[in-house]
């Protein structure tokens, strides 16, 4: 048998302080990054939002023969933006992603030029808006790009339109209010996702178990926000999928940890829950590393092959894979036990059976797993 | 497990595969031999599985009629009216007032000292629709205001006529599959719309949002033989009229000659001309309007149209009175073309004026399919064109591979022979994930691609849950048998307890997410469902059948 390991003897519990130290020393330092970054002036935000959130317009170019950033920061500039973030696709050579600001408010100051060939038909035809950000975010871009040569006629791929020097292959614009809705329909299904998982665990162990897993899930998200806001990372939509899916895998990790510790009361009635739940721990280990591993190295395939529109999304899980981890180990767990010591069923150190307090823990401890509601 | 239940477990497992293989790769007819083709098998995919618009290509387009605005429209409409139809009764009304924001829309007509307040009520009832509107008659005003639960059901209206109107226009573009349908809440008159494959955002917003009001007036001038009467400017025509314009009146530019005079550059002399309102027809009595061109040249299109039998019936009426009179053609506000009256015309018209082939065709189709009931305001836009769509699916597919083979790879050298069991179950759960994503019609889209991937993720944990379970029990000193049957039965509740959590959390994303992490919660939920079959149930059943070949075995590869 190729085994990982075997016979695993490592107090847990008794690692808690450190723990709680490395967790709250991280947490600290994104909220440094973010207060920092939101309150020093001309700085960027806390989080690098992307346009779902706060409204913008991404633009993904194909070129035919790829202009520097600064040229197209000037071509941009001419037509009245100035705050474009651009960037080379890391994956493809050929392309590049304009990313502009809302543009809502200074609209009214730049009205649109028609082009003059089809200033007839433009004017007969005539749109109905003003000039929204989804009205002229792309149109402004496009006008900015045209200095470099024409774009791909409608229906032709850069490839079959020869007189053409660019083609605009994706674009992402969100208004103002799409950005909201966005933003609350995501916190929104975060929140309810994180009480039915809570409603749920509680259902099947009891309430210091949900508790304990629930604050690891905060625990989690937390410390994986904390990394976009150092690093910058863009946070996106697909970003906010990736969150819920490492909220799914720690509490998945929590459960097979406690199901573990349920299972050895039932099987050792007299010994202390801060004894179970180290050994419970140290016996799901392989488990936890093999599934945990593979889960890494899965992620890590979606990080190097996954492409551009991907990357964040990677990044948020393979932080999350072991962040997840870790969490169920160093914060579930302890603030599981810690609660039930407050309440009496357990202590903050190991006590052993042969002690006077032994069986009355025991007792308690064999309670604590039943799913009888818990009232008091 | 004895040898019948085994077969059982085989057969149900079997018939499961099968029915995966036809839902991923059959065609959903009458098989031929071509579909056992490498082609063949090819195109049943892709003919199988709905790519989201990220993966095939497509424009997405979250837009919203400004319902606040037909209300203040519709306000300021009936006030003109119930004015008019007061004065034309020879009532006593000094004036007007509107308020028409934040929720409140009200008309008040202002008494003489001698009208009857209720009088002038009926009066204007008479021509002007109050009926959803609550009165309020005193002394010295009329007022009529809309209630609020009349207010949701006319924005209500506005945008199911927006949407039919939307519908009629895109049908142009001869998409295979849009998406056209309410979003977000309904009092949000929010529309989302979905083109696969049109990757040119501003033509398809420009049809949406055409505004293609027609309206034919009699222009005020002297009838023909005389020229028909033009202003150098506004004022000019407003001097005309007395100085201030008359409620009956409106001046309008003239622009027939536009396309003529800018071939050499120069801008032509602005015109202006008065006509009478309101129009004799307007384009609600519209039955048919084309694009016409005599020459066949590009810049040389006419849009003919005709009317409904109503609007006919009126035409016909009044240009049967106005022989030799001049009528003006009006196309959002603008004179396209003045002309005489040569004899009385009923249901055909036209307009010229030098349009290209595609201005014309596009004008016919939005006179066709009738004005939107108020302007339309874009919210979010998403484009991607066909090659960026590949290239997600070629990153979705070798990142999927990817991960299945370091899985792959990793559970045979760990768990070797019992690897292969978990293997055998990993592609079973592959294979009727995309079955059942393809049963429910699913679409499939990049963070659907990623949920997919967790889902693989999951279903390997479930089989290292069994496997390290039964290492235990081995390690125990159990013997083989009883290790297996060990295993599956206490890894069980972990694997339904943390399946149902992930399900849990999975099922509130679908309900309250939007569209992209909907994709997501859909394929993670259908492969843990899936897993708890694969998982448990198969390969409980491949160990089922080792053990039925040699029921006390000494060692297992594991």
């Amino acid at each position: 048998m190729f085994q990982i390991f075997t016979d695993l003897k490592v107090d847990w519990m008794g690692l808690r302080k450190p723990f709680v130290f490395i967790s709250i020393a991280i947490l600290l330092a994104g909220l440094f990054s973010a207060a920092g970054r939101q309150l020093t002036d001309g700085g960027t935000d806390a989080f690098n939002l992307g346009v779902d959130f706060q409204g913008g317009t991404v633009l993904t170019v194909k070129y035919r023969e790829k202009p520097s950033a600064d040229a197209v920061r000037n071509a941009l500039n001419n037509v009245g933006i100035t705050e474009a973030v651009i960037q080379d696709s890391t994956d493809k050579t050929d392309e590049q992603l304009i990313k502009i600001p809302i543009i809502e408010g200074q609209q009214a100051a730049t009205p649109q030029p028609a082009p003059e060939a089809n200033a007839n038909a433009n004017n007969e035809a005539g749109t109905t808006t003003g000039g929204t950000q989804v009205e002229v975010g792309r149109a402004s871009v496009k006008r900015a790009l045209d200095t470099f040569g024409a774009e791909a006629a409608t229906e032709l791929s850069l490839e079959q339109d020869a007189a053409a020097s660019y083609k605009i292959v994706g674009t992402d614009s969100v208004g103002p209010v799409a950005g909201e809705q966005l933003r609350d329909a995501a916190v929104i299904a975060t929140l309810l996702g994180m009480v039915g998982i809570l409603l749920f665990i509680a259902f099947r162990y009891d309430w210091t178990y949900a508790a304990g897993a629930v604050i690891a899930v905060f625990h989690d998200v937390l410390v994986t926000l904390a990394f976009f806001t150092i690093f910058q990372w863009e946070v996106s939509l697909t970003v906010l999928a990736a969150m819920l899916t490492l909220v799914g895998f720690s509490v998945n990790d929590s459960i097979v940890i406690f199901d573990r510790i349920r299972e050895n009361m039932n099987l050792n009635r007299t010994d202390s829950v801060y004894k179970l739940t180290n050994q419970s721990i140290n016996q799901t280990m392989s488990r936890t590393i093999v599934t945990n591993g593979l889960t890494f190295l899965a992620v890590l395939a979606l990080v190097l092959f996954g492409g551009e529109v991907l990357r964040t999304f990677s990044l948020a899980l393979l932080v999350g894979s072991i962040v997840g981890t870790y969490s169920t180990i160093a914060i579930a767990s302890p603030i599981a036990l810690w609660w039930q010591s407050k309440i009496g069923r357990a202590e903050m150190k190991d006590v052993t059976a042969e002690k006077t307090s032994g069986e009355k823990l025991a007792s308690a401890s064999r309670r604590s797993v039943t799913r009888r509601p818990v009232t008091r | 497990m004895n040898t019948k239940s085994l077969k059982v477990r085989t057969l149900i497992i079997l018939a499961v595969t099968l029915a995966g293989i036809y839902f991923v790769f059959g065609p959903r007819r009458t098989p031929t031999g071509a579909d056992f083709t490498w082609t063949g098998i090819k195109a049943n995919l892709e003919q199988n599985i709905s790519l989201g618009l990220d993966l095939k290509g497509g424009t997405h387009l979250v837009m919203r009629v400004k319902t606040d605005e037909y209300l203040k429209v519709l306000t300021e409409n009936n006030a003109q009216a119930a004015l008019t139809a007061a004065q034309d009764a020879k009532l006593q009304v000094t004036g007007s007032n509107v308020v028409a924001e934040d929720g409140t829309y009200e008309i008040t007509l202002n008494l003489g000292p001698d009208a009857q307040g209720a009088a002038v009520a009926e009066e204007v009832k008479k021509k002007v629709d109050f009926f959803n509107w609550s009165e309020d008659v005193s002394a010295s005003a009329v007022t009529w205001s809309l209630p609020s639960t009349i207010q949701t059901n006319l924005k209500n209206q506005a945008v199911e006529q927006a949407l039919r109107i939307i519908e009629s226009r895109i049908n142009a573009f001869g998409v295979k599959e849009p998406t056209l349908q309410r979003h977000g809440a309904e009092a949000s008159g929010q529309i989302l719309l979905q083109m696969p494959g049109v990757d040119d955002p501003e033509r398809l917003k420009e049809i949406i949002g055409a505004e293609s009001n027609l309206m034919l007036m009699k222009i005020v001038s002297q009838p023909n033989p005389s020229p028909v009467q033009t202003y150098p400017s506004r004022e000019a025509a407003l001097q005309s009229v007395g100085g201030a314009l008359p409620p009956n009146r409106q001046i309008l530019p003239y622009a027939e000659r536009d396309a003529l005079a800018s071939a050499d550059g120069a801008q032509p002399p602005p015109s202006f001309v008065v006509v009478e309102y309101p129009p004799v027809v307007d384009g609600s009595e519209l039955r048919d309007a084309q694009a016409v061109t005599r020459t066949g040249n590009e810049g040389d299109y006419q849009i003919s149209f005709s009317f409904k039998p109503a609007g006919a019936q009126k035409f016909g009426e009044w240009t049967g009175r106005n022989i030799g009179n001049y009528m003006a053609v009006v196309l959002n506000d603008e004179v396209k073309s003045a002309a005489f009256i040569r004899s009385q015309i009923f249901d055909q018209g036209e307009i010229s004026g030098q349009f290209t082939k595609a201005t014309a065709e596009d004008l016919a189709l939005t006179l066709r399919s009738g004005a939107l009931p108020a302007k339309i305001e874009y919210l979010e836009e998403r484009t991607v064109g066909p090659s960026l769509g590949a290239d997600s699916i070629a990153a979705g597919l070798r990142a999927s591979l990817g991960g299945l083979i370091f899985i792959i790879g990793f559970m045979v050298i760990y768990y070797r022979a019992s690897g292969v069991n978990a293997v055998v179950a990993l592609l079973l759960n592959v294979l009727l994930t995309i079955a059942a994503v393809v049963m429910f019609g699913a679409t499939l889209t990049l963070p659907g691609i990623a949920g997919f991937i967790l889902g693989l993720g999951m279903a390997v944990d479930a089989n290292v849950l069994v496997f390290e379970r039964i290492r235990e029990e081995l390690r125990a000193g159990v013997p083989v048998n009883k290790a297996i049957w060990n295993g599956f039965d206490r890894a069980f509740i972990t694997i339904v307890d943390s399946n149902v959590t992930t399900i849990i959390s999975s099922l509130i994303l679908y309900l309250y997410g939007s569209g992209p992490i909907r994709g997501f919660a859909v394929t993670l939920i259908l492969a843990l469902l899936i897993n708890l079959f694969t998982a448990v149930f198969v390969s409980r059943t491949i160990f089922g059948w080792f053990l039925s070949r040699n029921p006390e075995p000494k060692s297992l590869s594991i």
